[in-house]
């Protein structure tokens, strides 16, 4: 009786059957970072400015607001979810720090008030997703019109100036030599959310709710929590953004920031983090941040006018994201 | 005998760490039956994938007719009149019949659009031929049930005049009229000269139709020959490559004190006055028709179904779980009948899928410990004898049985009190059934209690220590499963009728 219960025949199954160094040299943010080395070496033959440290340094501020976002819109994306509301949040954000400016608030109010706006946004879009049930594509679509309406409602023409000057410093302040505090900020969250996302319970959580909610919710997955605290650091990080874009052009005015969350989508999915969800990782994200910025810092160079630039960047696009599909073809034909 | 139909000869199909088809054989002939049978994940569904055209096999041949033929697509296979009727059948929903029937291979007009009222007129009229009047060939596919969802299906393969018919477990969602039906049908296309492969788990059924037999184990061809000559007993000793003598296993468990309370548990639609106990150490059968409210009963247990009243009392303490997380942490676990779906996470690999609920056990301060998530994977998928070549393949990669094996493994690892299985061995081979009955009655023999919802006579009755009846939603009666019960008598409780046998 009792041999039933120590299998003789027990055969060990191996963890993995390829090594984890193949993988990662195999992965999306290795083939990203070719690329990002490519352009780099294509910009710094194309112009003599291109190398120099303060340039460089310029080129930073393009887009780590924007970076910045994508880092938490990745985990929302990963988890199945989308927000599509970010840069209302950053127009109703920068008028609410406008308004309390006209109260008189000082630089830390200033950055509390940034804060606890984006948070309210992204718990507002929270809520309507997980606790209504509604799809989020819609939530946002229609929460993306409200915050920014609120903005012109509150705003009309005009606009907000006069903001102390120590509040420039988060999106003008240099920490040491060329390195500005909107980069090393930028820097230190991507750790924060690759760690988030590929090391933590939390991050597993995202990823298996990405990838099939029901089974996530059987196995205990408390699946509305997770995707509301998505939305939250979502809000947050657009919170975050809004605060330095604000900082960096002293004003507020209602049309601040249009259109970024296209970019902000662009640069999750060039990353390389699945669009229906489920796959994804931070590293390739923080790439392909770099590649949108030294793209357009590069063509910024050249003096190729911006409409030129969104059609070479929706080329890029379009054509890192079918590669792998193609070479898989072309694979799978042999 | 005439020359076959349809050979195949020394197919192998890989895929990364599985040889899924290892230098298989198949001869199907005209105006036969040929049933495959074999475990899952013995290349049975590979095999149908080969000839439909999904997959194309890395060597050997496919001869139709005494030609080699290649098939790289599906449109290939509409050429070599190859046709499949599939589980689920892959048809379209938002369609009509005639429509479905006709899709790829539409009559024309001369301007070249499809011609409508030929369409219809043609797909009466092969309804008609197969005994489908009552199927209305302007019908949307979705109104119609997954029998009618075969029938069209034969259809469109008379249609084609498809000559080579491939029924992927055609019965598994049907009722037992329903394949008396299909059977009757099987008999018209035999009698028309077709090939047929027949693909089924049930022995009854294959000897009721099939002609001939080919026996497949582990990717390789272990036998084949003709029915009804060849006994029961030889071909599941090949299908499993030992002999199975005794199909349940005896327990020597005792039964303890009452572990499980439920008081009175209601539900606005799905079920009312629910009270039975559970006790340590026990199996405790659930048995009723599909739609009896026996797996919203056990949703309610396991946090899923919201309930209206009642209490559940788990050792000694009132639990109301909101959610599978508290029922978890209760001690409550639950093994869904949709193992695809709500079971495993197919896309992600087997140490994760087991380590789901665990991660606070596996991880130090809520931060991941992958080479503990891996210790854990192993102990519980040895112990139940999972196959699979390495513990970061994604779990859907696994055949039914498998996946199953990883549910159980990833519930065990949370040490439960309570283990809830809906339909544990419903579309699993032999062989991996047995190993989920041992396993059951080894976890009582450990102290656990087993709830098992079944609606198979057989496994309820073989299993359980008490079983609990269920119709429309009501507990009707809770048996003592001793040697006085039959199941002539089950079947009279379960079917409603009220009979005093107290």
């Amino acid at each position: 009786m009792s041999d039933r219960q120590q299998p003789t025949n027990a055969r060990l199954i191996p963890d993995r059957l390829t090594s984890r160094l193949k993988d990662n040299l195999m992965s999306w943010p290795s083939l990203l970072l070719v690329v990002a080395l490519l352009i780099f070496l294509a910009n710094s033959l194309a112009s003599p400015y291109f190398l120099s440290p303060w340039a460089l340094s310029d080129a930073t501020f393009n887009f780590t607001e924007k970076a910045i976002i994508a880092l938490a819109m990745a985990l929302l994306i990963v988890s199945g979810e989308i927000d599509i509301s970010v840069s209302g949040i950053i127009a109703i954000t920068s008028t609410m720090m406008g308004v309390a400016l006209q109260f008189g608030a000082d630089t830390t109010t200033l950055v509390l008030v940034g804060l606890s706006v984006g948070l309210i946004c992204g718990a507002f879009n929270g809520v309507l997703v997980t606790k209504l049930g509604l799809p989020s594509i819609v939530v946002t679509i229609g929460t993306m019109s409200l915050f920014r309406g609120i903005s012109f409602i509150i705003l009309g023409d005009k606009s907000y100036k006069n903001y102390p000057e120590s509040f420039a410093y988060f999106g003008q302040g240099y920490l040491y030599w060329v390195i500005s505090f909107e980069f090393v900020l930028y820097l230190l969250l991507a750790v924060g959310f690759y760690i988030l996302l590929h090391k933590t319970n939390f991050g597993r959580h995202v990823f298996t709710i990405g990838n099939n909610a029901v089974a996530a919710e059987f196995s205990g997955v408390r699946v509305a929590r997770v995707k509301f605290v998505l939305f939250c650091l979502t809000g947050l990080m657009a919170g975050v953004a809004a605060i330095l874009l604000t900082s960096r052009l002293g004003s507020t005015r209602p049309s601040i920031a249009r259109g970024w969350e296209l970019e902000v989508i662009t640069m999750v999915v060039l990353g390389g983090v699945n669009i229906l969800g489920g796959s994804g990782s931070v590293q390739g994200v923080v790439i392909a941040a770099f590649i949108m910025g030294l793209v357009t810092f590069g063509l910024g160079l050249l003096n190729v006018p911006g409409i030129i630039m969104s059609v070479i960047l929706g080329i890029l696009l379009i054509t890192v994201i079918a590669l792998p599909t193609l070479l898989s073809k072309f694979k799978n034909r042999q | 005998m005439s020359d076959p139909k349809l050979v195949l000869k020394d197919i192998t199909k890989s895929f990364p760490g599985v040889i899924a088809l290892n230098n298989v054989s198949l001869n199907l002939y005209a105006g036969e039956v040929t049933a495959l049978i074999g475990e899952n994940g013995a290349g049975k569904s590979t095999l149908v994938k080969v000839l439909t055209g999904i997959h194309l096999p890395n060597s050997g041949d496919i001869i139709i007719d005494g030609e080699p033929v290649k098939i790289s697509s599906a449109h290939d296979a509409f050429e070599c009149g190859i046709s499949a009727i599939h589980q689920e059948t892959v048809l379209f929903d938002e369609l009509s019949v005639a429509e479905n029937i006709y899709l790829g291979h539409a009559p024309k007009t001369r301007f070249g659009t499809i011609n409508w009222r030929e369409m219809r007129t043609k797909a009466r009229q092969v309804l008609d031929d197969i005994g489908a009047k009552h199927i209305g060939e302007n019908t949307k596919l979705s109104e119609l049930g997954i029998a009618n969802k075969h029938l069209v299906a034969v259809a469109r393969a008379m249609s084609i005049d498809a000559q080579i018919v491939i029924m992927d477990e055609p019965t598994a969602a049907l009722s037992h009229r329903e394949i008396e039906d299909l059977f009757t049908l099987i008999e018209l296309l035999k009698s028309e000269g077709k090939a047929i492969l027949f693909i089924s788990h049930k022995f009854d059924e294959i000897y009721r139709i099939a002609d001939r037999f080919a026996v497949y184990r582990d990717g390789e061809m272990v036998g084949d020959g003709s029915l009804p000559e060849t006994p029961q007993s030889e071909i599941i000793q090949m299908m499993v490559g030992r002999a199975v003598n005794q199909i349940y296993p005896t327990r020597t468990s005792q039964v303890g004190d009452t572990l499980l309370k439920i008081d009175n548990l209601n539900h606005p639609t799905e079920f009312a006055d629910i009270s039975f106990e559970l006790k340590k150490g026990e199996i405790l059968g659930f048995y009723g028709l599909v739609g009896a409210g026996r797996s919203e009963v056990m949703q309610a247990l396991f946090g899923i179904t919201k309930t209206s009243s009642g209490t559940i009392t788990l050792d000694g303490q009132i639990i109301s779980p909101k959610s599978p997380a508290d029922a978890i942490q209760a001690g409550i676990v639950y093994v869904p009948e949709e193992r695809g779906t709500q079971g495993v996470v197919t896309d992600m690999p087997i140490f994760q899928n087991v380590s789901l609920p665990s991660l606070r056990k596996t991880s130090r301060g809520n931060f991941l410990k992958i080479a503990e998530e891996f210790a854990l994977a192993r102990e519980y998928t040895t112990r139940l004898d999972l196959r699979a070549s390495s513990l970061s393949q994604h779990a859907g990669t696994l055949s039914g049985g498998n996946q199953q094996k990883i549910v159980i493994a990833k519930w065990l690892a949370t040490n439960p009190d309570v283990i809830i299985l809906d339909e544990p061995t419903k579309g699993i081979d032999i062989g991996s059934k047995a190993a989920v009955h041992e396993f059951m009655a080894e976890l009582v023999e450990q102290g656990l209690s087993v709830i098992m919802v079944s609606s198979e006579l057989p496994e309820i009755m073989g299993m359980s220590d008490r079983i609990v009846v269920m119709n429309e939603g009501r507990i009707i009666k809770i048996v003592e499963n001793d040697d006085e019960l039959t199941p002539a008598k089950m079947l009279v409780i379960a079917s409603g009728i009220t009979e005093d046998a107290a």
